[in-house]
């Protein structure tokens, strides 16, 4: 009998302690140094914020930032049209940002998840159905149908976090699962023919084991990196409509919100709208441009679909 | 055809999304009138508001008068919600025409460019404006620009639409994201082309560069600039609300500022119908335009 070689295709290796440090070494470290910044001060906003963001002082109004003349250290980016302190309403407002995309993409990712492998997995209508809902909600254009729902059912939804921001993370979850749902479909699609998901299967491995010990663990880099992506846009529209009225509802401190407040002021006291602004432009930089090097690093097959 | 089909299924969920949040967000009756009104008036009320009969009736009514363009009546501004939407569409189209404008003889040019000439200044600078494009909230641009070049500056008034001068901002608010996405794209797609069989063929042959570059490659890279209309369109719509809301253009985008603001259902209901049919018309003729650009796609 003559030998034959078998080439099974084995399921990728993750990169374990040392490939991690060793690639960390070429990550942008100020994008990463800065959000580590916003993380750290979102975790810990009510300690190591200096003034307390809700209150304000009246006769501290629109005082300027340290470094301006008539500028106190004591509200480092200066104050706002109530007098509450414009460094400490940053530092909240990274909190509330955080809360809100990491619940988003908690809820909506794990729906998109579920529902691009069943879909990539059993194919057929399953998969013709989400296609679809994939269409049709690409169709929609967000943040009216945010608009829509903030007006109608605003008041009366429960109340998390303040208000109407259960409602804008529901909404957003509702979007954004789709992002997921595609890409994972794509991937699971690839990995079912492998020889190794073959193998499983017929060792008797049942259905849901395959999907979550054998599927899951192939699409886990592709999440990584498009969730890090994810994150930026999530910020970007929440406090797009929290500058709209229609997001996280005052007297919480919220990014989008604050740069609204300060447009009426901006002749006399220009740093109240623009020092969120500022927040929010560095940490979606740093997230985009280390969510590209993660990419590159993790995926580089993805370049193609982050575009979108 | 199916193309055609899908715009209007959506078209119809975006309408009975709309009537169905209506519903559910309160009877209207306790908003038109007062608390002490008998048990009578509130009835008759209902029934001259067509409120007694059953849903599907009442979607139909509202369908057929959504047809007439009857949206009913703004709750805040007691004007006919059709009159106030058709007063400020032209503003939206101009702001819209503007920005698109901008899109294509800024964010096009720069694209090519900064791709056939990998690596030098104007690609950085193309870089940035990508990036920043990219990730900057377009309601804070839109604050910066105002607070540089109509406050400190004093060239161009800060908000309103008397001067022609008025909607430089606004476009500029509302495009750089235009320019940024076509930049990006254009970009990516002429470097792939750039570096395909049929280009080296065409040096081979002694084809002048400026030939090759904008008769060979260009053509072939506006084809996914064109497969991403339809994602840039949708933000073309949240582009407009930011823009005119900033500087208080007297468009839909501000319009539907306002109801949200006044909490004015009505009203809001008439401005994101008319986003809504808009965009998808806009959609569907990209398609078209984008089956006739790539004879390789077909709609069946």
């Amino acid at each position: 009998m003559s030998q034959e070689s078998i080439v099974l295709t084995l399921p990728p290796k993750n990169l374990g302690a040392k490939g991690v440090l060793r690639r960390l070494k070429r990550a942008p470290l100020l994008p990463l140094f800065l959000l580590s910044l916003v993380v750290f001060a979102g975790i810990l906003a009510p300690w190591v914020s200096p003034n307390d963001p809700r209150k304000g002082d009246l006769r501290a109004r629109m005082s300027p930032p340290a470094w301006l003349e008539g500028g106190t250290m004591q509200h480092f980016l200066g104050t706002d049209h109530l007098g509450r302190d414009v460094f400490s309403r940053v530092i909240h407002g990274a909190r509330i940002s955080l809360i809100v995309a990491a619940v988003t993409l908690g809820v909506g990712g794990t729906i998109g998840v579920v529902l691009g492998l069943l879909a990539g997995w059993y194919g057929s209508w399953v998969d013709e159905a989400l296609m679809r809902l994939v269409d049709i909600a690409l169709a929609v254009p967000l943040v009216l149908v945010a608009l829509v729902m903030v007006v109608s059912v605003g008041q009366t939804f429960p109340d998390f976090l303040g208000g109407q921001t259960g409602l804008i993370v529901v909404v957003l979850a509702s979007w954004i699962w789709v992002r997921f749902a595609r890409i994972v479909r794509g991937e699971v699609l690839q990995l079912k023919t492998k020889d190794y998901v073959a193998l499983a299967k017929v060792a008797g491995a049942s259905t849901p084991r395959i999907l979550a010990f054998h599927i899951f663990p192939g699409v886990i880099n592709t999440l990584i990196v498009v969730s890090t992506l994810q994150v930026g846009w999530v910020i970007l529209v929440e406090s797009t409509l929290s500058f709209l009225g229609a997001g996280v509802p005052p007297p919480t401190p919220a990014w989008g919100s604050m740069v609204a407040d300060g447009r009426d002021f901006l002749a006399g006291a220009w740093w109240i709208s623009t020092m969120p602004g500022v927040a929010i432009l560095l940490t979606v930089i740093s997230l985009n441009l280390f969510g590209d090097w993660l990419r590159d690093s993790l995926d580089p097959r993805l370049r193609q679909l982050a575009s979108t | 055809m199916r193309r055609l089909l899908l715009s209007f299924v959506t078209l119809l969920l975006v309408t009975v999304l709309i009537f169905f949040m209506a519903r559910i967000s309160g009877d209207p009756t306790t908003l038109l009138i007062d608390d002490y009104a008998s048990a009578q008036t509130l009835e008759d009320l209902r029934v001259s508001l067509g409120l007694d009969k059953s849903y599907p009736e009442q979607y139909w009514t509202f369908i057929k008068n959504a047809l007439r363009g009857d949206f009913g009546e703004s709750i805040v501004q007691k004007k006919a919600v059709g009159t106030l939407v058709l007063e400020r569409l032209v503003a939206t189209f101009q702001l819209g025409l503007a920005a698109f404008f901008l899109s294509l003889v800024v964010g096009v040019p720069l694209g090519v460019l900064s791709a056939v000439k990998r690596g030098s200044m104007m690609d950085q600078v193309a870089k940035i404006i990508a990036l920043i494009g990219q990730s900057a909230p377009p309601f804070w641009i839109g604050i910066m620009l105002m607070f540089f070049f109509a406050v400190k500056l004093g060239w161009v008034p800060p908000s309103g639409r008397q001067q022609a001068s008025s909607i430089i901002l606004p476009a500029v608010t509302l495009g750089w994201f235009f320019v940024a996405a076509n930049l990006r794209l254009v970009r990516s797609a002429m470097l792939d082309v750039l570096d395909s069989e049929y280009i080296k063929l065409a040096r081979a042959k002694g084809v002048s560069s400026t030939m090759v570059v904008w008769k060979h490659a260009f053509r072939n890279a506006l084809i996914p600039p064109l497969t991403f209309a339809g994602i840039t369109l949708g933000s073309l719509i949240t582009g407009s609300l930011v823009a005119e809301t900033v500087f208080a253009w007297p468009g839909l985008g501000q319009l539907a500022f306002l109801a949200v603001r006044d909490s004015d259902y009505p009203l809001l209901q008439g401005v994101v119908i008319t986003f809504a049919v808009f965009y998808l018309a806009s959609t569907f003729l990209v398609d078209i335009l984008y089956a006739y650009c790539d004879p390789r796609i077909r709609y069946t």
